[in-house]
């Protein structure tokens, strides 16, 4: 294994400066590694379920990465002046549109589809001159917490292969963890970018909604879908939030604001005194009941450092939170019933004919959406289909929306007494694969209590590694909210915890991960599908 | 089959309509309502498309200011009230011609609100007509349905879907219930239906062609018994395509209706479906108020907010009403009530006001206008616009008359010539050498020769008959075939016989 993958987006920044390594270098290393744990070949496109490896990306394309690398190389060597990621790669969640590359969804649905068009992210991504890796797995349609949900196949958690990697984007989630990329874009509706971060020991940043342009962001609850970056450390989050934030015309509930400075704020955050008089609200509502032990130890640890580095701890309460995953449900479903109808297999994508019987335009279309989606979809459609009926929706999504109002003015009082809000990212650390996919599946629906809350409010929040539970070994998250357009304060209280534990644990979390490669070398993969 | 109607006069009998349209207005902005794919009509099918008009994944609306400028100047135009704040929602349902199986548009916070305009009939009576609401959506893209006899869906092999439509800005305008037309109400259907298309045209927003779709209107129609007050069951007619159709389709629609209740019927709540070729509406699909569309509010887009300096400068840029300009324009040509009601009726109000802009007199244009042309028109059944004759034509024509170079009969040949595309008045006369012959030399000898073919009337004429020389006139007109002004003609035969005119 090349050590050069274990250096952050910052790290290779400045190697790339100096000349130290070149960008060809970096980008091989990493597909190398995607080639060694990924059970990925590369730029196939074989998405077959229950490959032997980790399967965090559906797609990679090694000659494209290579061919950006290989001109960034050569436009430093000419003394041309670059963008501050150039030469860095990244992976890109495949429910973000790519053109030249297939894009998914993780979905029957879209199995062999190319985008005509990029992504407003996906073309920053490109004017920063960052070689493309691939398209990471996910739930279908972003619709789960646990990529289980994928139609091809799950992705593994590297810190145990039999356990969930989070969802939807667990992809992502384990790409950067498992050192396949140094960067990853996410996108979040509930949780979909922290929760996988929490499970996977990685950082991930859900920005103020309207942050970063969803042009191009296949969409699945639209006023709650924001895209995020997934990474090991704050201050690459911070990077790569300044690589696609901004204003987009394309993007009418994109916010006209300048973007950051979130890097400077990050590196400040980790000096020493950074959090001094920072006033840190707990949130009554999300902590310790229902929580796992382990989560609570590592929890209230962190906001013992915080403590002891200046930061004043206070208790608020969000008193409509404990409705928020009703609401949240509710209103999703509903946007998702609306935003999926477009799959009808007319213009693009799967078309299925009726195994029998007359072939007209409306059992075309059953047809296809019977067989293009997958259970976890369909039953959001019929749900969000119900919610919005005449005679249900003032019941339903009327009562959500004003449940979401409540959420909204809950957390501006919250800040009236403090600066940010934390709670433990997730109850529970990774479950196994298989646990939460049979029987009621409001079971994985309550992974998202403490992340649902801010996607409704449109605040932002990040998490980042708080240690490991006792009782599993396996990796905790801490959640930071701050109010709406102050994602700069997010990185730089995140930043200032992450070097607390760092300084605590002596290194990062990830060092103590296991070796992936021998944890996939041991592994029986045809018994835990 | 046909179905039973009653005669309107009986149906007028026993019965008061009640009606309602639902106009929709395509814009003519430059782009679509939310995207910047071209508005043209015409096109090669599916090549005014972009991802956003495919309704591809990841896509997203963006809504067009211009066609919200529109939106307000047809607003003000029809008395509505701007909101201040005004929102789009989804309307779901699954069909092929809407690429994302919904339809944005506006719900329950259109644009423009609560506005009336006063529709005047041929003889001058004027009803006012309440406008619930002008709201801001997108028009659905176009499915022709191939392999059957009839076009329609039923009976096709398959249907091809053109997307060059999807996303045209629409505006769609929604009456009140309009009660007490009785038996003018097909007239005020079409006079309602007219004006609309006037007051988009005028403002400049829509190129108005109804048989481009430009302006579609459903009539909604009721019958209630004579001397009661609560509305019957409407049905709703689609498909009705220019105003002698809209006046058809009402008319039909009561005796229609007449019939069914007379007979101890319930008329079906249901779109109706208007057949021009058989004047016949026919039953289309059923529709009842729980149509369920799922409608809710359109998370991709942020609320549409007007201020009022933005409302008064858009008022500022209104063009005169044409109600008004009609008033000015009847004044300023000093045309009789008759006469300019026969000018309005006839639609050759621009094509007067431009004429009169390049020159000619009233009086001219008129003649002109309401003419030859008007006649041409008619043989061709086609506007007056589009017989290809314009201002300009007739300006040349009259002064080529003024000139004497030509006269009247001539003057009719040569616009038919313009029409048929041989070039300008001007040009065809010189081309065809069309001229008046007004060489007196040339006429003496065809007066010499007319003279000596009929002695008798020379003498007739000697001897004090001066009318009598109008059948020389007639020979030598004749030998000049029709090229030498009459009037000179006149003049050389009475000179030439020594007899006072």
């Amino acid at each position: 294994m090349n050590e050069l993958i274990k250096l952050s987006a910052a790290e290779l920044v400045e190697k790339l400066k100096s000349s130290e390594i070149s960008s060809v270098e970096i980008t091989q290393a990493h597909l190398d590694r995607i080639e060694a744990t990924d059970g990925q070949t590369l730029d196939s496109a074989d998405r077959s379920a229950g490959k032997d490896g980790l399967n965090a990306f559906l797609h990679t394309s090694a000659q494209q990465a290579l061919q950006v690398a290989e001109e960034v190389d050569r436009a430093r060597a000419a003394g041309e002046e670059l963008p501050e990621l150039a030469g860095v790669p990244i992976a890109i969640k495949d429910l973000i549109v790519t053109k030249g590359q297939p894009t998914t969804a993780a979905s029957r649905m879209l199995e062999g589809w190319m985008s005509p068009y990029d992504g407003t992210v996906t073309q920053k991504v490109r004017a920063a001159r960052m070689p493309i890796l691939g398209k990471t797995n996910l739930d279908e349609f972003a619709m789960g917490s646990s990529t289980e949900h994928s139609a091809f196949g799950v992705t593994r958690n590297p810190w145990a292969l039999d356990r969930i990697p989070g969802g939807s984007g667990g992809g992502s989630a384990v790409a950067v963890s498992a050192f396949q990329a140094p960067l990853a874009l996410g996108t979040d509706t509930g949780g979909s970018i922290r929760q996988p971060a929490a499970v996977t020991g990685s950082v991930g940043v859900k920005p103020t909604y309207g942050s970063i342009s969803r042009y191009g962001v296949i969409a699945m609850a639209s006023s709650l879908d924001q895209v995020g970056p997934c990474t090991r450390t704050v201050l690459d989050a911070a990077l790569l939030h300044e690589v696609v934030g901004g204003y987009d015309p394309k993007d009418s509930t994109s916010l006209n604001e300048p973007v950051g400075p979130y890097a400077a704020q990050a590196r400040e955050g980790a000096t020493e005194g950074g959090l001094k008089g920072l006033r840190v609200g707990i949130i009554k509502e999300l902590n310790g009941d229902g929580f796992q032990a382990g989560v609570n130890a590592r929890f209230n640890e962190s906001i013992d450092l915080l403590k002891s580095a200046g930061a004043e701890i206070v208790e608020v309460s969000l008193p409509s939170v404990k409705e928020a995953l009703g609401a949240y449900y509710l209103i999703m479903s509903s946007e998702v019933s609306s935003n999926l109808a477009k799959y009808d297999g007319v213009r693009f994508g799967l078309r299925k004919l009726p195994e029998e019987g007359p072939v007209t335009i409306e059992r075309v279309m059953s047809a296809t959406r019977a067989a293009g989606f997958g259970d976890e979809a369909k039953r959001r459609i019929i749900l969000g289909t119900y919610a919005l009926s005449a005679g249900y929706y003032d019941a339903y999504y009327g009562s959500a929306q004003k449940v979401r109002t409540l959420i909204q003015r809950d957390y501006a009082a919250a800040f009236e007494k403090c600066d940010v809000l934390v709670s433990p990212t997730a109850p529970t650390t990774a479950y196994k694969l298989g646990e939460k996919t049979e029987g009621d599946p409001m079971a994985m629906y309550l992974g998202d209590i403490a992340t649902v809350p801010t996607n409704l409010a449109g605040v932002p929040s990040i998490s980042i590694p708080a240690g490991l539970a006792d009782e599993d070994g396996l990796p905790v998250g801490i959640q930071f909210t701050a109010p709406a357009h102050e994602d700069a304060r997010l990185y730089r209280v995140g930043a200032g915890l992450e070097a607390l534990l760092n300084n605590k644990w002596g290194a990062p979390l990830w060092a103590q991960m296991p070796d992936t490669e021998s944890l996939i070398r041991d592994f029986d993969f045809g018994g835990a599908k | 089959m046909s179905e039973e109607i009653l005669s309107f006069e009986e149906a007028m009998e026993k019965y008061d309509p009640v009606l309602g349209f639902e106009v929709h207005v395509e814009l003519n902005t430059k782009t679509k309502m939310f995207d910047d794919a071209p508005n043209e009509f015409g096109d090669t099918p599916n090549t005014n498309i972009t991802p956003v008009s495919l309704g591809l994944p990841g896509v997203l609306p963006v809504v067009n200011g211009k066609a919200v400028e529109s939106a307000i100047k047809l607003g003000l135009a029809l008395g509505c009230d701007i909101a201040e704040v005004s929102h789009f929602a989804r309307k779901n349902y699954f069909y092929p011609d809407t690429p994302k199986n919904f339809q944005t548009s506006q719900f329950d916070e259109p644009i423009a609100e609560n506005g009336s305009i006063d529709i005047e009939l041929e003889d001058g009576t004027v009803f006012t007509v309440d406008i619930e609401r002008a709201h801001m959506e997108e028009d659905a893209g176009k499915l022709n349905h191939m392999g059957g006899s009839t076009g329609r869906i039923q009976g096709a092999e398959f249907s091809l879907v053109d997307y060059n439509r999807a996303g045209v800005p629409l505006i769609e305008i929604v009456t009140r219930p309009i009660v007490g037309a009785g038996e003018r109400a097909p007239e005020l259907a079409r006079a309602y239906v007219a004006a609309i298309r006037e007051i988009v045209k005028n403002l400049g927003i829509s190129d108005a062609k109804m048989e481009r779709g430009n302006v579609r209107c459903d009539a909604n129609v009721s019958l209630m018994p004579k001397g009661t007050t609560e509305f019957g069951t409407r049905t709703e007619t689609k498909n009705v395509n220019s105003l002698r159709s809209v006046e058809r389709a009402v008319r039909y629609e009561i005796q229609r209706h007449a019939a069914v209740l007379d007979s101890g019927q319930k008329i079906v709540q249901e779109t109706r479906m208007w057949h021009e070729d058989t004047r016949e509406t026919t039953a289309g699909r059923p529709k009842s108020d729980a149509d369920d569309y799922r409608y809710f509010p359109e998370p991709d887009l942020v609320p549409v907010v007007t201020d009022s300096e933005w409302i008064e400068r858009l008022r500022a840029e209104l063009p005169e009403p044409p109600a008004e300009r009609r008033r000015r324009l009847k004044a300023d040509w000093g045309y009789s009530d008759e006469e300019f009601r026969d000018v309005v009726n006839a639609g050759a109000m621009d094509a007067i006001e431009e004429t009169v802009a390049a020159g000619a007199s009233p009086a001219v244009a008129r003649k002109w206008w309401m003419g030859e042309i008007a006649r041409i028109a008619k043989v061709r059944e086609v506007d007056l616009a589009e017989t290809g004759a314009t201002a300009q034509t007739v300006v040349e024509l009259n002064q080529l008359i003024e000139q004497k170079k030509i006269n009247d009969k001539i003057a009719r040949q040569v616009l038919e010539f313009v029409i048929a595309g041989e070039g300008s008045p001007a040009e065809i006369v010189e081309k065809r050498n069309l001229a008046v012959v007004s060489d007196d030399g040339a006429l003496t000898a065809a007066i010499d020769d007319a003279l000596a073919a009929m002695p008798d009337v020379a003498d007739k004429i000697r001897g004090g008959k001066v009318q009598a020389a109008g059948a020389i006139v007639g020979q030598v007109m004749k030998a000049t075939r029709g090229q030498a002004d009459a009037g000179r003609v006149r003049e050389l035969i009475l000179e030439k016989l020594g007899v006072e005119g």
